[in-house]
């Protein structure tokens, strides 16, 4: 890291190198001092710390230690089914959505010039209507917690007389539609922010509207979209815990069951999250990794999302915080 | 529909609680997220390496753990998050100062959660200063402090107000695990109730408290497309 | 791992096996496979006999009435009342299938007929028999609050009134409803009342001392007094009478009327104070009476 050369401070001298060796140091005592006194201590003597509690997760000859991780694997398993069903169903709902509300918007342009005056007022008026209905859904949509989303999937489906059998299936509809929105919406701006040219030479060549979005615009916009749409998948994988609202039983709620058995909340919570940060970081590495090719790949021209300013911070990709950014945004949990 | 007029105040004293909850951790987020960008970028690496760690937990993990801690993990190291009792703070927000610590400890979880996503929105914005400005400054002899201060934050204040507006419209929509942490009475908890305990018919909660959400967020977003589309015309 | 998973199967199905062979112990009529019962066409105990299927509504986060054990199956006084009635109707133990209904669902569950029956610590009231059907009770318990050990100053649901003492119960419950009208303001709880997902938050948060009681049924508190090695214990007395009924689907007398003779069988030949002393009885040894059924 110090090696790196930033554009915000001058190459440190020997004065601005002491400098920073003597606050590293008051750091480095500080949060030594800080996880000793804050953390370390008050856990310690709060019996937090003792075997009894750790032993069932991390002692290998603890007799109920294949039973928890027997249990935290089925919850994991169980989490990562719901995830990866939830990211299908929203890229299929999302790719769908954002082609139809692209398709209405030209839709709406269109004048209709060839038919009589009444039946183009008809169809403008109802591309219009299409145009706005959508809209409007994924503006509620989007702006619902995924949690009330989930919550009421759950109760108002059965109650209106569809019932799933699985609770799995109630969580993945939640997290689709709130995911497939939001994956829509990039998908969407990803196409739009296309150059106009991309449009205008297939029409040249004769495609249709459908044909533009399906073959050129589509394609682009996955590719110009996919750290934002890693990011995305992340943000499906951690919603996934909030399964435990309706009792899917994900692996907080199976933590929770140990937890009743083995009283170590703290315990069981620090290790799942463990491996819950562990997944997510390997997956935003990959999303890292996709970015880099991409910039990487595409010399030849910048594409208008591509093109991000040359940044301060070296170490982060061009253009590359911005569009991760972006997408965290949209994030719920 | 009834129930939205029988217990009409049930949603408003849910959506006021939402709402002062999200004031506060909006606040915390800010500063919190605004003191780790410096870090992530300061050049003391021992500073760069908490910053770094900060917003890579944080971001990786599901609120809901995140939020568990902060409700029961606190309580093991001894902390029942007093320092949020700050007097004439808490005579505003009433509920910050009681003695049931439960919405103190939904703050400060929302807080510490959303300020990984705040810091990434400065870190982009930062990003898009021209690094032009920055190197001008320094030949100029600014130091860190001033070089952030008066040349590169303001600007990149401009290109990171979009992407925090959105980070704060998802803490508005995270508040609503709130409810299933103890804060009792506000709206995801009054949905639950209303459809559990006292058994009124789902849809119509249903639309009571999306109105509740979306009161918030949407007129934010549709504030941030403004500023998003004014920008957009005035880069051309 | 993968022994262990084997190991872990094969105890499960001793179990399983076990409790099935009890189950015939104690009754001669405790067979099971379709045919050896017969039902009244067309009612729920023929299509539950027919299927070989029973969902049971429970609590997975209950000691002594309803709990996950790390092998992944709920035991506790409830569950075993739900293995007798499936005996009844002729299914076997291991033919059960479980499904977790916190005290907020309950209503949903049978509505939505995700559950055959639900056996969950189900407090009989009027409200609820506006929804959904109660067979029994099959237990009447009260409830009664708990503290720390060496708190003293609270001694019955009165204390709260003075609204410096804070209370935790679970959402969408009868004891968290009624708590509210001792509390000193009735109209906005949030100040002195906590309501949490399980019981086990609400253990957790007295032994932190954020709330300084936790009121529910007094069985459940018992369960959570006897594991607690003297940290927590019961204030007062219990001051309301909570029979505890087997919801089933609104309007479904027939199958209401079977559950209800099941029960009179099983408290006259003794399975009721079997489940009873395998269970609950290890936090409250004395064997309840039975009470009497509701035919309403």
């Amino acid at each position: 890291m110090s090696q790196q050369q930033t554009v915000l401070y001058d190459a440190p001298g020997p004065r601005a190198h002491r400098i920073t060796l003597i606050v590293s140091l008051f750091a480095v005592v500080g949060i030594a001092a800080v996880g000793y006194f804050l953390v370390y201590r008050p856990l310690d003597e709060n019996g937090q710390l003792t075997m009894e509690k750790w032993g069932p997760l991390v002692d290998p000859n603890n007799e109920v230690f294949p039973l928890v991780w027997a249990r935290l694997r089925d919850g994991f398993i169980a989490t990562l089914t719901a995830a990866g069903l939830a990211i299908l169903s929203s890229l299929i709902f999302g790719t769908a959505l954002a082609v139809l509300r692209v398709q209405l918007k030209t839709l709406k342009q269109r004048r209709f010039v060839g038919l009589p005056d009444p039946a183009a007022w008809a169809l403008r008026g109802l591309g219009w209507l299409l145009n706005a209905v959508t809209r409007f859904c994924v503006e509620i949509f989007r702006g619902l917690p995924v949690v009330i989303t989930i919550f009421f999937v759950a109760s108002a489906l059965p109650d209106l007389g569809v019932d799933l059998g699985d609770i799995l299936w109630y969580l993945v509809i939640g997290l689709t539609i709130y995911n497939g929105v939001v994956i829509a919406e990039i998908l969407r701006s990803g196409m739009e922010g296309l150059p106009g040219g991309q449009r205008e030479a297939a029409h040249a060549i004769g495609f249709s509207s459908f044909q533009t979005t399906r073959m050129i615009l589509l394609p682009q916009a996955f590719r110009i979209m996919l750290p934002a749409l890693i990011s995305q998948l992340i943000v499906v994988l951690k919603d996934t815990s909030l399964g435990f609202i309706i009792s899917y039983e994900e692996v907080l709620r199976v933590s929770r069951y140990i937890i009743d058995n083995l009283e170590n909340p703290i315990q069981v919570y620090a290790v799942v999250g463990a491996i819950y940060i562990l997944i997510n970081y390997l997956l935003s590495k990959l999303a890292e990794y996709a970015q880099r090719r991409m910039a990487r790949g595409r010399k030849t021209r910048a594409l208008p999302t591509q093109a991000a300013p040359p940044s301060i911070m070296p170490q982060a990709g061009p253009g590359g915080a911005s569009v991760g950014v972006g997408a965290d945004a949209g994030s719920t949990t | 529909m009834s129930v939205l007029v029988d217990h009409f105040d049930v949603f408003v004293g849910g959506f006021w609680l939402t709402f002062q909850l999200c004031i506060l951790s909006a606040v915390g987020a800010l500063a919190l997220g605004a003191l780790v960008a410096v870090m992530r970028i300061s050049p003391v690496p021992p500073l760069r390496w908490i910053g770094t760690a900060y917003v890579t937990v944080f971001r990786n993990s599901p609120l809901t753990i995140v939020w568990f801690f902060a409700a029961f993990g606190l309580p093991a190291l001894d902390s029942n998050a007093d320092f949020l009792r700050i007097p004439g703070l808490s005579s505003i927000f009433s509920r910050l100062g009681i003695d049931l610590p439960y919405f103190r400890f939904a703050v400060i979880a929302l807080s510490l959660y959303t300020a990984a996503f705040v810091c990434e929105a400065i870190r982009s914005g930062i990003n898009a200063v021209p690094p032009g400005q920055a190197e001008a400054a320094r030949a100029i002899g600014l130091t860190f402090g001033q070089n952030l201060r008066y040349v590169v934050l303001p600007q990149a204040w401009k290109s990171a107000v979009v992407p925090l507006g959105s980070v704060i419209i998802a803490m508005i929509k995270n508040s609503a695990l709130a409810g299933f942490f103890g804060v009792v009475g506000e709206l995801s908890n009054s949905a639950q109730n209303l459809t559990s305990a006292l058994g009124e018919p789902i849809i119509p909660v249903f639309v009571g408290v999306s109105i509740g959400y979306l009161v918030m967020t949407v007129p934010l977003g549709i504030l941030l497309d403004r500023i998003e589309q004014r920008r957009a015309v005035a880069a051309r | 791992m993968r022994i262990t998973r084997v190991a872990a199967v094969a105890a499960v199905a001793a179990l399983a096996f076990t409790v099935a062979a009890c189950g015939g112990d104690d009754g001669d009529d405790t067979g099971t496979g379709a045919g050896s019962k017969t039902f009244e066409a067309g009612t729920t105990m023929e299509r539950l006999n027919k299927a070989q299927k029973i969902i049971i509504g429970t609590k997975f986060d209950q000691p002594g009435f309803g709990l996950k054990g790390l092998d992944n199956k709920p035991a506790g006084f409830d569950v075993e009342i739900g293995k007798i009635i499936a005996g009844e109707l002729g299914i076997a133990a291991d033919k059960v299938e479980y499904i977790e209904t916190p005290s907020a669902v309950r209503e949903e569950v049978l509505e939505q007929g995700k559950a055959d029956i639900v056996v969950a610590t189900y407090t009989i009231n009027d409200k609820r028999k506006e929804r959904i059907d109660f067979a029994g009770p099959y237990y009447v318990a009260g409830q009664h609050i708990m503290v720390r050990s060496d708190d003293s100053s609270i001694t019955g649901p009165d204390s709260f009134k003075a609204g410096d003492k804070k209370v935790c119960s679970v959402q969408g419950s009868t004891p968290g409803d009624n708590i509210k009208k001792y509390l000193a303001n009735p109209a906005s709880p949030g100040a002195q009342l906590v309501l949490f997902d399980g019981y086990q938050k609400c253990v957790d948060a007295l032994t932190n001392k954020q709330v300084d009681a936790v009121t529910t049924d007094n069985v459940i508190l018992l369960g959570y007094v006897a594991k607690s090695e003297g940290k927590f214990k019961l204030a007062g007395e219990k001051f309301t009478e909570e029979p505890y009924g087997i919801g089933v689907k609104k309007g479904d007398t027939a199958f209401r009327e079977f559950i209800n003779a099941t029960l009179e069988k099983i408290y006259a030949d003794g399975r009721y104070a079997k489940a009873w002393q395998d269970t609950a009885g290890k936090f409250d040894s004395t064997v309840p009476q039975g009470p009497a059924v509701n035919r309403y």
